[in-house]
């Protein structure tokens, strides 16, 4: 066992990735065998984040956190790329699979069949995401973000039409230009400290020649800009609403993940390299960051406000998701990010239960995204337009109170409206927020306020007319078993956020402390040497 | 006079690879971002500073790192091209699709109204 025991950090990366292979062997009509392959996957890397998690929070000598490192082929730190694992990498590689997993049994109703390969996309957009967190070296980031991206463009474009194409030749090209952006800065950073590692690079940032600091700025400001476009920080986040709302839903779902790789990219690099130690480039760019999180806030609550289908709504909640938690990081409190960093997990499952349950409340009311007619009808037509395929399985009776109920849950956790954690999460930031009354910390109050009033006018809006006025010619609602376990799932895991708010929120406070103090990081990485 | 054949040819790729990206055609899209990712990849090259005529790789008893290039760039470079050559193929592909689908070659899928 101990023998292995060291390997583990490997096994979210590499079992996505070995199933997935392996899944490419079989042709299309192996649904079922396919389906156990990757549904077995999300529980054993949910495991695996687990064990991860447990070690990170108890794994040092005294009994405290340490980040747990592996090198890769056996080269030490600076020279080998390193994989490690501390609280926020566990927490968020344990989230994606949460989520991962919801979003697999929803698909496994019908959306799998949409088009071809998608438990092996779906894997090996796991496999980059989880790689993305994993990983202590800027330039494997780029490799997994890449991955990631990559499967995501398939992704997008699973379940073919008009609209998908449109919109993902946009996704694409946008997030082509960002990976050329990514590029340029960690080559800028690499010319200026001759490292890519990334605990070395926290090093070389504190003791750097002043005359290099500009250049360094320059670097990690063109980093941060390819990050805060795959954030959807405004202004950078035009492509994101249209392509969620046209991508078909366990996509959609799935890449509220996406974003929040953007949002701990960010927060990572900040709190490590450019912390309080960082001497003259202490806190660079944070001002950016309270601002353009600002900005995002209301251009994603006006957007979501001004929303006329569900799955657009959904889109401009990860929006919201994600300029909340930048703003947070642009205030620089330690007890806020505690505060933010549960949020982020509660909000992430609730717009991916967003996405799952707006396909369901829309299904066969035209929104206008087949109205024009392919030129091809039989490569890109509609993958449900024949009765066989369209049959969601077992159909559960009620289906109206289960959607509502789960509706309800999804605009509280939004909103953040009390009981459930999305209020938790907003009361610990308001609370650390209202301690210190500094201006910014009143404008992100202020922005916090808004928004959770524009998400519950905007949802209940929707919702409204979604579950009660329905129009009388849209077909009735119906939801298979397996989307209802999928929506389910995550919703169960939102209201178990909140059951065990007291423990989840002092886990997210002690890692937004330990994500303050980077020379444990650092130390853990480098070995001895600080 | 290498590091500005360098710079301005990094920079005219650059430029270029910009005006085409911001083209209304798909294709000029497409071509705008592989002159970019060009662009790119010199740039990232000259990140482990201009050196001609030393070895990459250093041999046995002679580690002194003044008589050789970075090599760590010149990987880096590698995996950008062969990423950025993958996903411009893919790029090509779904430029196709729409083409295809939409019946146009407009980013936006619709000729704009004259």
């Amino acid at each position: 066992m101990s023998l292995w025991d060291h390997h583990l950090i490997l096994l979210p990366i590499l079992l996505p990735m070995v199933m997935a292979s392996a899944m490419l062997l079989f042709d299309e009509r192996r649904r079922r065998l396919k389906s156990i392959i990757s549904l077995t996957a999300m529980a054993a890397i949910l495991l695996v984040a687990l064990a991860l998690l447990h070690e990170s929070m108890t794994g040092a000598a005294d009994g405290g956190d340490t980040a747990r490192v592996y090198r890769l082929g056996g080269w030490n730190a600076p020279f080998g790329i390193v994989l490690v694992a501390d609280r926020l990498s566990a927490m968020m590689v344990a989230l994606t699979s949460v989520l991962g997993a919801g979003v697999l049994a929803f698909a496994l109703a019908r959306w799998d069949r949409a088009g071809p390969r998608f438990h092996a996309l779906f894997l090996f957009l796991i496999m980059g995401v989880n790689g993305a967190f994993l990983t202590g070296d800027l330039f494997n980031l780029f490799v997994f973000f890449e991955i990631m991206l990559a499967a995501s463009y398939g992704l997008a474009l699973h379940g073919s039409g008009e609209a998908r194409i449109r919109a993902g030749l946009t996704y694409i090209a946008i997030n082509l230009t960002a990976s050329l952006l990514f590029l340029i800065g960690v080559s800028l950073l690499y010319g200026v400290t001759g490292t890519l590692n990334m605990a070395e690079f926290a090093l070389k940032v504190r003791t750097i020649a002043p005359d290099d600091r500009g250049l360094l700025h320059v670097g990690a400001a063109i980093l941060g800009t390819a990050f805060l476009i795959k954030c959807a920080a405004w202004p950078l986040g035009f492509w994101l609403a249209p392509t969620y709302t046209a991508a078909s839903a366990p996509s959609a779902a799935a890449f509220a993940i996406l974003s929040k790789v953007g949002v701990y990219v960010v927060l990572r690099l900040s709190l490590l390299a450019f912390g309080d130690d960082a001497g003259a480039s202490a806190h660079f760019g944070q001002s950016w960051l309270l601002v353009m999180g600002l900005a995002t806030l209301a251009f994603g609550t006006l957007g979501l406000i001004a929303s006329r289908d569900l799955s657009r709504a959904g889109a401009y909640a990860v929006m919201v998701s994600s300029g909340t938690i930048l703003a947070v990081a642009g205030v620089g409190d330690k007890a806020v990010l505690g505060g933010a960093l549960f949020y982020l997990i509660g909000s992430t499952l609730a717009c991916g239960a967003m996405f799952l349950l707006a396909e369901v409340l829309q299904r066969g009311v035209d929104s206008g995204a087949q109205r024009e007619r392919a030129v091809f009808d039989d490569e890109y037509r509609d993958p449900f337009d024949d009765d066989e395929r369209n049959e969601p399985g077992l159909v559960i009776p009620a289906a109206v109170a289960a959607l509502g109920g789960a509706f309800l849950i999804c605009t509280l956790m939004i909103a953040g409206l009390p009981p459930l954690s999305g209020f938790i999460g907003k009361l610990a930031m308001l609370d650390a927020l209202a301690r210190s009354l500094a201006p910014a910390s009143i404008a992100v109050i202020v922005g916090l306020s808004l928004s959770s009033l524009g998400g519950l006018i905007g949802l209940t809006r929707l919702g409204v007319g979604a579950l009660w006025a329905r129009d009388e010619d849209a077909p009735e609602l119906v939801v298979g078993a397996a989307e209802l376990a999928g929506m389910g799932g995550l919703l169960a895991a939102c209201v178990l956020l909140a059951l065990f708010g007291g423990a989840g929120l002092g886990f997210a406070e002690h890692t937004a402390e330990w994500l303050g103090r980077p020379d444990a990081y650092i130390r853990a990485v480098l070995g001895a040497t600080p | 006079m290498t590091e500005f054949v360098l710079a301005a040819a990094i920079g005219v790729l650059s430029a270029a690879g910009t005006w085409l990206l911001l083209r209304p055609r798909t294709f000029q899209v497409i071509m705008g971002l592989s002159l970019l990712s060009y662009a790119v990849n010199l740039f990232i090259f000259s990140m482990g500073r201009l050196r001609s005529g030393t070895p990459p790789i250093t041999a046995k008893g002679a580690e002194r790192p003044e008589l050789y290039a970075d090599p760590t760039p010149q990987a880096l470079v590698l995996t950008a091209i062969v990423i950025s050559f993958a996903l411009t193929a893919l790029f090509l592909v779904v430029l196709l699709a729409s083409r295809g689908a939409t019946g146009s070659d407009h980013v936006d899928g619709r000729e704009p109204a004259e």
